[in-house]
Parts: C-alpha cells; sequence; structure tokens
C-alpha cells in the first residue's frame, strides 16, 4: 500500500465500503489526498470510481468506513453538511440545470467559505459563459456545459474539489483548455480529485494516481514514475 | 336592452364573472398541486380537504375566537399549511423512493379521513360565514353588477399567484426549488438542505390550498365536501395545463374558469362536463398538457 501520507492529507479514505441498494460496490477503499495535490482515480469502467466520488460528497444512500476531510469525519453527514465543510463535486453526468439559465446555474450552489473566484474570475477562465450567460444552461455545447459545471463550484470557496471525468465526450482543444484549467486552479492553492479514464490527460495535470479495481484501491503511482510504470499500468487498464 | 349573438349582456358578463371566480379558484388550486407535484412527485390528493380546512379554519377563528376575516386570510394558510408540515415530515417523507402511486393512495385516504372526520363532527350541510364588511355591496359597471367581494377574489388571487409564479421563475430561492426539481441530489450536495426545503414546499403548496379555502368561504358555504366536489375538475385542470407547470396551471385555471361559464351562456347543459371534455381532447393532442414538457 502506498504511504499513508497522514501528515497534511486534506481528505483520508479508509476501509470505505459503499452499497447501491443491495449491490456491494466498494469493499474497502483507501486513499488519501494532500492539501494542494491533483490525485486520480484510474481504473476501467465499474471498478467504483464515481461511487467513491460520490460517497466522499455524502451521495450514497449506504456508507461504512472511515472518511476524514481536515481532520472531521464525515462519514455519517448528510451531503449538504459535507458541502458546507468545503467539498464540491462536478459530476460525470455534468448535471447542468436546464430550466436555469447560465448565470442562474452559476450562481446555484452557496459560497461556503471565503476565498472563492468571483463571477468575473470565473468569466476570465471560461470566456464563453459570460457570452451565454442568460442562456438556458442544457442549450450549451457540451464542452461549455463542462466548463458551466466547474465554473459554477469555482464559487463557493470549497477547497476540495471532486472532477468526475471532465474531459469524456469532449474535443482535444477542450479538453486542452480543462487541463490548463485544472493547472491553474491547482496554482492557486486548490486540492482536486479527479476520475479519469484517459490517464494520458491524467498525466498532464495530476500529482500522483491511484488505480482502483473491483471496489478498491489497488496500487499508487506517482506522476514521476508513471511512464516506468507503463506496462503495469497497461495491464490494470486493460488498454 | 344590448344582447351579443342574442345572449342579454347582463347575462353574459354575469356568467364570465362566475367563469372567473371559478378559475381564480382553479389557479390556485392546480397552482398549489403544481407546486407540490414538480419537487415531492406526489400527486396531492389532499389537497381539496386542505381547502376545506382553510374555510373551516376561518370560520373556527370568527366563531370560537372572534378573529375577522382577515385574520383568517392570515392565519388560516399558517395552520392548515402547518398541518401539511407534519403530514410531510411523518408520511410523505417515507415515500419519495416509491412510486407516484404511493403518495397518491396516502394522500387520497388522508382526503377521505380528514372529510370524514369534519362530516362526523358537522354534518353535510354547510355553515354560514358572511362577508367582510369592508368588502360588502359592489359596483354598478353599467353594464353589469359586481359584487366588491368577488371582485376582491379575482384581484387577490391573480396577486398570489403572480407572487407565487415571479418567486419560482425569478428569484434564487425559486432557482433553488427549480434545481430541485430537476436533480435533488446535485442541490443538496451543493449545501442546500433539500429534506427540510420539501417539507416547506409541501407546507406551502398546503397554503395556498387553505388560502383558497378561506377566500371561498363567503362565497360557497364552508361544508366538509366543499373541496371533494372542487378538486375533480382541479386535476382536470392540471391535466390539461400540464403537470408541474407554474404558469401553465395558473393559466389553464383562468381560462377553464371563463370556458366554462362561456359554455353556461350558450350551451348550459354542457357547463358540467365542458372542462372534462376538453380534457379529453388536450390529451389526445398533446398527453403532456399544454404547458407541460414531454419527458
Amino acid at each position: 500500500m502506498p504511504d499513508a501520507g497522514l501528515n497534511g492529507a486534506l481528505l483520508t479514505v479508509k476501509g470505505l465500503q459503499a452499497w447501491y441498494g443491495e449491490s456491494h460496490i466498494l469493499h474497502g477503499v483507501d486513499f488519501d489526498v494532500r492539501r494542494g495535490e491533483v490525485v486520480t482515480l484510474l481504473g476501467r469502467n465499474g471498478v467504483g470510481k464515481t461511487t467513491t466520488m460520490k460517497s466522499i460528497m455524502g451521495m450514497v444512500g449506504r456508507r461504512e468506513g472511515s472518511i476524514m476531510f481536515e481532520g472531521r469525519q464525515t462519514i455519517s453527514l448528510p451531503s449538504n453538511r459535507i458541502a458546507r465543510l468545503g467539498i464540491a463535486i462536478c459530476p460525470e453526468e455534468r448535471g447542468v440545470f436546464a430550466s436555469l439559465t447560465v448565470l442562474e446555474n452559476l450562481l446555484l450552489p452557496p459560497k461556503v467559505r471565503d476565498g472563492g473566484f468571483d463571477l468575473p474570475h470565473i468569466y476570465e477562465l471560461f470566456p464563453n459563459l459570460k457570452e451565454r450567460q442568460s442562456s438556458q444552461g442544457t442549450k450549451l455545447s457540451g464542452g461549455e456545459q463542462q466548463m458551466l459545471a466547474i465554473g459554477r463550484i469555482l464559487r463557493t470557496g470549497a477547497s476540495l474539489l471532486l472532477l468526475d471525468e471532465p474531459t469524456e465526450g469532449l474535443a482535444p482543444v477542450i479538453v486542452q483548455q480543462i487541463g490548463r484549467t485544472i493547472a491553474r486552479l491547482k496554482k492557486a492553492g486548490l486540492t482536486i480529485l479527479l476520475v479519469e479514464q484517459n490517464f494520458r490527460f491524467a498525466q498532464t495535470v495530476a500529482d500522483r494516481h491511484y488505480v482502483m479495481e473491483n471496489g478498491r484501491v489497488i496500487d499508487m503511482i506517482p506522476n514521476a514514475e508513471l511512464e516506468a510504470n507503463m506496462s503495469k499500468l497497461h495491464a490494470y487498464l486493460g488498454v | 336592452m344590448s344582447e351579443v349573438f342574442g345572449i342579454p349582456t347582463q347575462a353574459l358578463f354575469g356568467q364570465l364573472l362566475i367563469g372567473l371566480i371559478n378559475g381564480s379558484f382553479y389557479a390556485l388550486l392546480s397552482l398549489g398541486l403544481a407546486v407540490i407535484f414538480g419537487l415531492l412527485n406526489i400527486i396531492n390528493f389532499a389537497h381539496g380537504a386542505q381547502y376545506m380546512m382553510g374555510a373551516f379554519c376561518a370560520w373556527f377563528l370568527l366563531n370560537k375566537l372572534g378573529l375577522s376575516y382577515w385574520w383568517a386570510l392570515l392565519l388560516a394558510p399558517l395552520i392548515v399549511g402547518a398541518t401539511g408540515v407534519v403530514i410531510e415530515r411523518l408520511m410523505l417523507s417515507r415515500l419519495y423512493k416509491l412510486d407516484h402511486l404511493y403518495g397518491f393512495l396516502l394522500t387520497f385516504g388522508l382526503a377521505l379521513m380528514i372529510q370524514g372526520l369534519f362530516r362526523h363532527e358537522f354534518g353535510s350541510t354547510g355553515l354560514p360565514y358572511s362577508i367582510p364588511s369592508a368588502l360588502e355591496g359592489g359596483q354598478n359597471l353599467g353594464f353589469m353588477f359586481l359584487p366588491n367581494y368577488r371582485a376582491w377574489v379575482i384581484v387577490s388571487s391573480l396577486i398570489v399567484c403572480l407572487g407565487t409564479w415571479f418567486m419560482i421563475e425569478k428569484t434564487k430561492l425559486g432557482s433553488y426549488l427549480r434545481a430541485a426539481t430537476e436533480n435533488r441530489e446535485l442541490v443538496q450536495a451543493f449545501g442546500i438542505n433539500t429534506p427540510r426545503m420539501i417539507t416547506l414546499t409541501y407546507g406551502f403548496g398546503v397554503a395556498l390550498a387553505a388560502f383558497a379555502g378561506v377566500m371561498a368561504a363567503p362565497i360557497y358555504s364552508v361544508s366538509p365536501l366543499m373541496g371533494a366536489d372542487l378538486i375533480i375538475v382541479v386535476f382536470a385542470v392540471v391535466v390539461i395545463g400540464g403537470m408541474g407547470s407554474i404558469m401553465g396551471s395558473i393559466v389553464t385555471g383562468f381560462v377553464l374558469g371563463l370556458a366554462e361559464g362561456l359554455t353556461k351562456v350558450f350551451y348550459p347543459e354542457a357547463s358540467n362536463v365542458v372542462i372534462f371534455v376538453i380534457m379529453a381532447i388536450v390529451l389526445m393532442i398533446k398527453p403532456a398538457g399544454l404547458f407541460g414538457a414531454e419527458k
């Protein structure tokens, strides 16, 4: 197992189990994320990456084990309380609201702490959103919806962002823009947990990678050692 | 005396006025149903009983506590809305993961129990409730006589309906509500206490029904089954307007009230069924309702 890294860990997940109805999805997930890091969860489809994200956010009905955020146990808190501690999610399906305008979507998540990005700052990161601020949320292109889904959680002042496959289905030029955005967020001191299928993309933004299989974390690879571990990674991901 | 299509204008405008009055109640009640259905996904069959409770609450406040109509207009929605909050917390909140049908059955059962209880206590003949003195009398508009109280009902229900529309469509609080209607889990994960929001929304929808009940008390007599008859028509209105559409339920409420009034003038035999005929036609042409979105 990787170094537990308890010193300086912003998020520590231990023995996390989660269920959707009757199906047992996570079987004891262990990993940690240090303050200011960008960490990815890699793995094939269905290994529990999204469920791990949703469990951290409190969006999975039944979960057991331990999730410590800034030294606080959050395993039994409802998701609105977890959000107030400073965690924000950009879900895989993006979750842009059709009955809200772009601006209303951006302003929807309440501020949970000081120090979030203000609106002009978000528009500077994603100029498209400014032009389309009075459009209906779901009238945006896929790339713009992804920017909106990321942009709106930057306002909240959350210190840990959970980004679930932000590059899925997007054109290469937009993937690059999202890569640059993640780099800027890291520079601004934010901590990011990223689920990615595309480890070539993950490699350009992340500090460390956790590999998941069958509802567990089975390996940790620092980004610097990714090239050296490429054959192992290929075996894990089955590519 | 002037006539339109062979109908005396006095009679025509008289029926249109009655249509607008009925439309005011249709609009207020279907609005409450739409708000509740949108967020809770529950077809609130107890709505008619809650409307009746509003009227009885006004009667109680006047006859037992000596509190006037104006106090009732404020207090009855709060009191009946509070009973809605209790119902949501104790019962409805357990049903959200299940099919629509369970909420429908539960609220239908509640409606029967509440109405049965009131009928047991008060019988089914109505109790009188008089028009507040400030709104007695009326205006002669030349072409018709307009009773003040009826004008008040139309204007105040329009104001309440449009105010509710504005709150939902144009304010920050409304944006939470609209977003939660689409994806409750995500809105909660942004830090909003959606369970509390759902409870209060149900309370608000019930309060709207009680408000309508107080408004109705001086027009129709206060009786245990006053809502049971009305709610069937209101459900037809909701189906025509489109389940869950806010503006749709307001516009459809008033328009169908008028349509009913006009039918009374031109072909009185059909006035009781015209709304259901319109409903059948709308369902065939646009099953999601005139203002509803196809899902």
